[in-house]
């Protein structure tokens, strides 16, 4: 009986570590939230295209983008922002090169309620907003009620950038922070649902996700710069001050299926799914 | 053969017996190992009892005690709605209520501890949340309030079972000594019965908050997240559970946030541990 047991537990852990086995055919994608529906968009018309070839996006944030490519559990990782200094060490520790490839563009719209009067705001009273310096809309010509600071967790590319973008102004020394009263929300989405319900409300995310049921605001980089809209033209000329690019890693020069996939994001198919998702190609 | 047969049943009992307190123990060994090295990098102090939560700054600030308070503002808020209804209804399930009712009650409860927390998150966001920054006034609705009200719903079934069981287990007869010697059901209720139970009631609502300040995925949902030192139920927080499941995935293995969130870890088992030692120790002292 005893036996018996053993054996069908050395076929079952037999087959599991078989099915484990990494497949030529299936390629795992994974990272950004920003890209997830841009990833999900180029994996269904890949495979539409590749009958044998299998690929899986999922999301999480850049950083976990980063973190399962690192441990070799992602074949591509998507992210919204540069690899920093201290992951690439880490990763070549575990004999991993990420190599970088800029695939897409993306505006990030700072969007308020509907009801909200403002409607257009610098970098510098952004900065006031989200560092909890600017704490009511009155002080910026809206109606007297407190703002409600709303921001990704700190495991989305899109955090970090708006923080050293926006919160720090590109500058390295700064200290800048968040406020510590800022809501914390794990999903793009979840942020669009939160500032089309809530009147005093300010977020940020990608240009993706506007949607009518919340008010993009025009940013203008100081006083003396118009405002400009979160639009793909205004991206692709430069104007728009918040954009940045975004990127997926490989585990150096891509290969194989990988690099057919690569190909295909780069081609011009794959960049009018870039278009059609709302981000801005960078190849015409 | 059958002693041989009686002799292998006994010894797989026993591993099965070791297995658990080994996983325990190692389960203990791997938090130690990994958290305990985020003190080369910040004093316990200032791991502590520090105010901000800034991760992946550089260098990161890693203070948890917004963290910690966050957690025990929503524990003692979901304990202070928790414990009055769920005792009370197992005092009412177990001494008052007519038999069809008890069975209707008892099953109601079985279904509320059924329900999947990241349910129960989910419908605290799109109805409980709204409610309370409405009847509040309040900017937003995702404050520790909504969270200690969604965490007792959590809570209860665990406290109403087992209140009700060691009201149940009051042997019969002093009740009805009680009744003998003319005391009214309430008197007899709460002078005899609630006493007689009241250990067993005792680790009814230890076991309750247990499963509160453990509790993740609805918290991470309707309490908002913000690592603030909270100085009223009526504000967002963040809490222990809540910033391990939302950092876990970002945090590079090896790096200093990687080990802040399992000293983190070390922190939530240590209140764990504590619960429950507090609540062997009042067990023991009453026998």
């Amino acid at each position: 009986m005893i036996k018996k047991c053993l054996l069908i537990l050395a076929a079952l852990t037999f087959t599991t570590s078989a099915f484990a086995a990494k497949d030529e055919f299936a390629i795992q994608v994974k990272g950004s939230d920003t890209m997830v529906n841009l990833g999900q968009a180029w994996a269904e018309v890949f495979m539409e295209r590749n009958k044998n070839d299998f690929a899986a996006v999922t999301g999480g944030g850049s950083g976990t983008g980063f973190s399962s490519l690192i441990s070799g559990t992602c074949d591509i990782a998507m992210s919204s922002r540069s690899i920093k200094d201290k992951e690439i060490a880490l990763a070549q520790k575990k004999g991993i090169n990420p190599n970088e490839i800029k695939v897409a563009l993306d505006g990030l719209a700072v969007v308020v309620n509907t009801k909200n009067s403002i409607d257009k705001l610098t970098i510098d009273q952004l900065a006031g907003i989200f560092t909890g310096r600017i704490k009511n809309w009155n002080e910026l010509g809206g109606k007297d009620e407190k703002i409600v600071i709303l921001s990704r967790e700190v495991n989305s590319g899109t955090h970090v950038y708006f923080k050293e973008h926006v919160l720090r102004k590109m500058d390295p020394d700064s200290r800048e922070e968040f406020a510590p009263g800022a809501l914390m929300l794990s999903s793009s989405q979840a942020i669009a649902d939160e500032v089309a319900a809530n009147p005093a409300a300010i977020g940020y995310y990608g240009m993706g996700y506007i949607s009518s049921k919340q008010k993009p605001v025009a940013v203008a980089k100081d006083g003396a710069s118009g405002f400009v809209t979160p639009s793909i033209e205004n991206v692709l000329n430069g104007r728009y001050p918040i954009s940045r690019p975004l990127f997926l890693y490989t585990n150096g020069e891509p290969a194989g299926l990988v690099k057919k996939f690569v190909d295909f994001t780069l081609s011009k198919e794959g960049q009018d799914i870039v278009l059609a998702t709302d981000f801005v190609p960078v190849k015409k | 053969m059958r002693k041989f047969k009686e002799f292998i049943v006994e010894k797989l009992i026993l591993i099965c017996g070791l297995a658990s307190i080994f996983f325990v123990v190692l389960i203990f060994i791997f938090l130690l190992k990994e958290g305990l090295a985020v003190f080369n990098i910040v004093s316990p102090f200032k791991f502590l009892f520090g105010k901000s939560w800034y991760p992946i700054s550089e260098p990161p600030q890693l203070g948890i005690l917004p963290l910690i308070l966050g957690s025990l503002l929503v524990t003692v808020g979901a304990a202070i709605i928790s414990i009055p209804i769920g005792v009370g209804c197992a005092v009412y399930i177990a001494e008052i209520a007519p038999p069809r009712t008890k069975e209707t009650l008892k099953a109601g409860i079985e279904l509320l501890a059924a329900i999947p927390s990241v349910v129960l998150g989910f419908i605290g966001m799109v109805t409980l949340v709204p409610l309370v920054k409405t009847i509040f006034h309040l900017p937003t609705g995702l404050t520790a309030l909504s969270g200690s009200i969604m965490l007792a719903f959590m809570a209860m079934p665990t406290i109403v079972s087992i209140a009700e069981d060691a009201l149940y287990s009051v042997p019969k007869t002093y009740k009805e000594g009680a009744l003998a010697l003319g005391a009214t059901h309430w008197q007899t209720i709460w002078r005899v019965m609630l006493p007689a139970a009241s250990s067993g009631i005792l680790a009814a609502v230890m076991l309750g908050i247990g499963r509160v300040i453990g509790e993740t995925m609805a918290v991470m949902m309707i309490t908002g997240n913000a690592a603030v030192m909270p100085n009223s139920i009526l504000i967002p927080v963040r809490t222990l559970t809540a910033t391990i499941a939302a950092e876990m995935g970002e945090a590079v293995v090896g790096s200093e946030h990687y080990f802040a969130l399992f000293a983190i870890g070390i922190v939530l088992f240590i209140i764990s541990f504590a619960i429950n030692v507090t609540a062997d120790l009042f067990l023991h002292k009453r026998q």
